[in-house]
């Protein structure tokens, strides 16, 4: 299923410059995300992936280009709108490090849950089955410190996933993973979301994790160098 | 007889009890469902071969109502070549007699756009990736259909990163000619 092609898609970048100091991340890269449309976007590392996802998620603003999602101007949301959106609206999963060290892996995926307003019970008793869904459900009491890569990122994509956001944006997810336990995630990422109808922006340099998504976007040099054939 | 081949296929087939051409046929398309499928032309010589080797014999001729068919079973030599093929290594083949490496070499000689063609590989690649991982990822798949969509996928994967490497190296070649 791929809404893609949609007249009005959910987020889009048009012509996105991004410099990091001397690098010109991105250079005029333009993409778009229809509802419920799960996109892959590769290319080379140092093509301007990571960037390309920091922008859309409205982590890092353009230098220049536009932003929008659902019909408004996200590059230039001011700061408190642009967080609170980013909470009720998007999911995030990076490849290392977003899991909060102090808690556990069922308080981190109840957490969200609980910062909109869910009782703690409910919130644990709701992040546990996202831990099951993503089999790690076992590991639950375990801090982040004590899991392994692998289990700390399914723990993180539970936590991406538990507030039922409309676009999750995922940045290497199964990095750590082997093939068989990428191929677990990622298909329990794929139902969820076309169950769902979440959106997710998937950047990843595996082809076999970019073909779960719909269509890719492949990224060079900061600009977009082919997109896929619409599924 | 060495490699993978449609008599070994068969004689596995055979393996779990008599069976007629047309029956084999359909349970090899069943269990190696991204295979290409036999011909059945294909399955009545090799058993013709196979029971000309004695690695298989006749069972009997019988219609059961329909059209008349042989039924095939395997002998004892035969199940001895199976045991003998199924535990022989198989080569470690480097497949560079592939089209697409063909394609890229002569359209680097000829003066083509290599990067293009590779461009538009990889789209087709991806697209069958995609299908794959849905066959594969369906509810309800069996493991025979999971374990070959697997197989595809891998293959493909490694076509892909071959392209991708070589795609990289074009751009610095092309830059080295250039520069020169
Ligand atoms: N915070 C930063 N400071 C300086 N340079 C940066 C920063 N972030 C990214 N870059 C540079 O911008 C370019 C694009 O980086 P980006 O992280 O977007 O690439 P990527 O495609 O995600 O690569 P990878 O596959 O290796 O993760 C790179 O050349 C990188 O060195
Ligand atoms: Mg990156």
């Amino acid at each position: 299923m791929s809404n893609g092609d949609s007249a009005v898609p959910l987020l889009a970048a048009r012509d996105l410059t991004k410099t990091h100091g001397m690098t010109r991340a991105l250079r005029g890269a333009s993409v778009e995300l229809g509802a419920g449309e799960i996109l892959a976007v590769t290319g080379t590392s140092g093509s301007g992936k990571s960037t390309l996802l920091h922008c859309l998620a409205g982590i890092v603003r353009p230098d220049a280009g536009v932003v929008t999602y659902a019909g408004q101007r996200l590059d230039q949301l001011p700061e408190k709108r642009l967080s609170e959106l980013r909470r009720s609206d998007f999911g995030v999963v990076f490849q290392f490090g977003q899991l909060i060290p102090e808690l556990t892996a069922l308080d981190n995926v109840a957490l969200p849950l609980m910062l909109a307003g869910t009782p703690r019970g409910d919130a644990r008793a709701r992040a546990g089955a996202w831990l099951e869904r993503f089999g790690v459900r076992g590991q639950g009491e375990l801090r982040p410190g004590e899991m392994s890569g692998g289990q700390a990122q399914r723990t993180a994509l539970a936590r991406a996933l538990v507030t039922g956001p409309r676009v999750v944006f995922a940045d290497e997810p199964t990095g750590a993973l082997d093939s068989l336990a990428t191929e677990q995630v990622m298909t329990a990422l794929a139902h969820t979301a076309r169950e769902a109808g979440t959106a997710v922006l998937l950047v990843t340099h595996d082809d076999q994790v970019a073909a779960y998504a719909d269509r890719e976007v492949r990224l060079a040099d900061g600009a977009v160098a082919v997109a896929g054939v619409t599924a | 007889m060495i490699g993978m081949s449609t008599r070994h296929i068969l004689l596995g087939l055979l393996a779990s009890g008599p069976s007629h051409g047309y029956d084999l046929k359909r349970r090899h398309d069943e269990r190696f469902p991204q295979a290409r499928p036999l011909a059945y032309g294909q399955v009545y010589t090799t058993l013709q071969r196979l029971v000309r080797d004695g690695l298989a014999e006749v069972e009997g001729t019988g219609a059961d109502g329909g059209p008349e068919r042989t039924t095939y079973r395997s002998t004892e030599d035969g199940a001895r070549e199976l045991a003998h093929w199924a535990g022989e290594i198989a080569p470690p083949a480097p497949f560079v007699t592939n089209e697409i490496f063909a394609k890229v070499v002569v359209s680097i000689l000829s003066g083509g756009d290599a990067e293009a063609y590779l461009r538009a590989q990889r789209a087709a690649h991806m697209e069958r990736m995609r299908e794959l991982t849905a066959v594969k990822t369906a509810k309800g798949a069996d493991l025979a259909t999971v374990l070959s969509a697997d197989y595809a996928l891998n293959h493909l994967d490694a076509d892909l990163r071959w392209m991708t490497t070589t795609a990289a190296r074009l751009t610095t070649l092309t830059a080295e000619v250039d520069a020169a």
